[in-house]
């Protein structure tokens, strides 16, 4: 059974005219697999993510988590669940409240969720950061004065502290520089096959995408339009939209090949 | 703060304010005794008579014992009704930003309610019935001071509301209290901080008032209180409700100077 089933997903946003963010969206997430979602922007991914981290609540629908009815828990039972599905966001430095220092906010996660007595939580701090490449003596920087690299470095590290079975990878990398794309790109696989995770990663960048992931679906205007393996729905493309996705990733020719 | 000290104006306000203060918490040194007892004859001059410079009045009380004990009056409450009004404001706008749909609309216009009506009027009414007090004081005069806190607090807390960091720590299952009390609140507090000097110079100007209309607690000396004392020889004996109306003035000018400034430091401090 799969760790995460998503059925039927409806979402209306009502404001000054109604928009169909989702329109009966069904995927589902195997545990320790990597499910990529693109989609062009305003395609309805985030809102899709907002939904499965019970950030929104979705007009119609079910979303099982873990064997359990996700959109059925509340309060404290929601709280203690979360542990087991976390997000990392697109923007590391919004992500973090501006004064949170780093060993603040991978601090806030143990207390919630591991369980650890206060004393132990400064070794797992330092254990956490060299998990994610960073030198453990930044913990008591704020992270205001971390570069965006190292920022979403830390913001891997809160969601991996709480011990989850799938993070959720809201254009995680979008943000951040090409060249540390690709570092924090092989952090993610080495962190999944050590940690057992399941992914969900969203992005509208097909070649970052495929890099990553098992499975891709293709969302456009609030639908699922093509689901598949990854290496399938790249070599056999059924949906337009995959068409022109994968015409949009950038390719450099050969020099020989120039006119 | 470093701003503050590079405005000459509001460095003279600051020193003005930290000399009264000090004045109202040594008033018991500098002036000891009841300041309502009888002291010398009455209706003495101002600057004739070395034991009361101030002059007296015509029960023959000293002015200047009056003015030093009635910064007291005026300091407590102006700054117990900022902490009051504040800490409501804050609490209120909170939680109505936060919580939305029908305690939000509740509270707010509770905050109308209360907004409409002429603060002093609010204030008069309610010592009237429940007394000269201190604490009555300060609850009547807080009572029209706390919406304007309310409403800041509330549109800031709507603006950091939808931040991604209030994203993030509830997918890391805080509770909706310690988000809104120990992540949202300390955020939205800056402004609203500088609100602090308006309702102060506000809350002693209307202390003054109800006091020059005889609301006051009469066995305590105030500065409304001295200058509707005064105002029966304001012909003869002008300067018993000039002296007192100036100290009023200067006290209030510099917490408005002091006020000023620390708004532009405290509003320039923007998380990002």
């Amino acid at each position: 059974m799969s760790l995460l089933t998503v059925t039927d997903l409806s979402k209306t946003h009502h404001g000054a005219r109604r928009v169909r963010a989702l329109e009966d969206v069904s995927l589902s997430v195997d545990a320790g697999e990597t499910l990529g979602l693109v989609g062009p922007s305003g395609c309805g991914k985030s809102t899709l993510a907002r939904m499965i981290l019970r950030l929104d609540r979705p007009d119609a629908g079910a979303i099982r988590f873990d064997g359990q009815d996700w959109l059925a828990l509340r309060g404290r039972d929601l709280r203690r669940a979360r542990g087991g599905l976390q997000m990392v966001f697109q923007d590391p430095a919004a992500a973090f409240h501006p004064r949170a220092t780093v060993q603040g906010a991978l601090a806030e996660a143990l207390r919630l969720h591991s369980g650890m007595p206060r004393a132990a939580w400064a070794t797992r701090i330092a254990d956490l950061l060299t998990q994610v490449d960073l030198a453990p003596d930044l913990a008591p920087r704020p992270l205001s004065t971390l570069s965006g690299g190292q920022q979403q470095r830390v913001a891997i590290a809160r969601a991996i502290a709480t011990g989850p079975r799938l993070v959720v990878l809201d254009e995680a990398l979008s943000a951040l520089d090409t060249s540390i794309r690709g570092r924090i790109l092989a952090l993610l696989v080495r962190l999944q096959r050590d940690l057992g995770l399941a992914y969900l990663f969203i992005g509208h960048d097909l070649a970052v995408v495929r890099a990553i992931s098992h499975r891709i679906a293709v969302m456009d205007a609030g639908r699922i339009v093509e689901t598949g393996p990854a290496t399938k729905v790249l070599a056999h493309p059924q949906a337009d939209l995959t068409r022109r996705l994968i015409a949009a990733i950038p390719t450099l020719s050969p020099p020989g090949d120039l006119p | 703060m470093a701003g503050l000290l590079k405005r000459p104006e509001a460095l003279a306000g600051g020193a003005v304010l930290l000399a009264l203060a000090l004045i109202a918490l040594a008033a018991p040194l500098l002036s000891p005794g009841d300041p309502l007892a009888i002291a010398g004859k009455p209706l003495i001059l101002p600057l004739t008579d070395a034991a009361h410079p101030l002059g007296t009045d015509r029960l023959g009380r000293d002015l200047l014992a009056g003015l030093i004990h009635g910064a007291r009056t005026s300091m407590t409450v102006g700054l117990l009704v900022a902490v009051v009004a504040l800490s409501a404001g804050m609490i209120v706008g909170t939680v109505a930003g936060l919580a939305g749909g029908w305690t939000e609309a509740v509270l707010m216009r509770l905050v109308e309610a209360f907004q409409i009506v002429p603060g002093f009027l609010l204030a008069l009414a309610l010592v009237s019935v429940a007394g000269p007090s201190l604490a009555g004081v300060v609850l009547a005069i807080a009572l029209g001071a706390w919406t304007g806190p309310a409403r800041l607090a509330r549109s800031r807390v709507l603006a950091l509301r939808e931040s991604e960091f209030v994203a993030a720590a509830r997918v890391l299952g805080l509770h909706p209290a310690e988000i809104a009390f120990r992540q949202i609140m300390p955020l939205a507090l800056p402004p609203v901080l500088s609100l602090t000097a308006i309702i102060v110079a506000g809350a002693i100007l209307t202390e003054a008032a109800l006091s020059f209309l005889g609301l006051g607690n009469p066995n305590v000396v105030t500065w409304g209180g001295m200058i509707a004392e005064g105002r029966n020889q304001l012909r003869s004996a002008a300067w018993l409700s000039i002296i007192p109306g100036l100290a009023l003035v200067i006290t209030v000018v510099s917490t408005y100077l002091v006020g000023e400034a620390l708004t532009d430091s405290l509003t320039e401090r923007r998380p990002r």
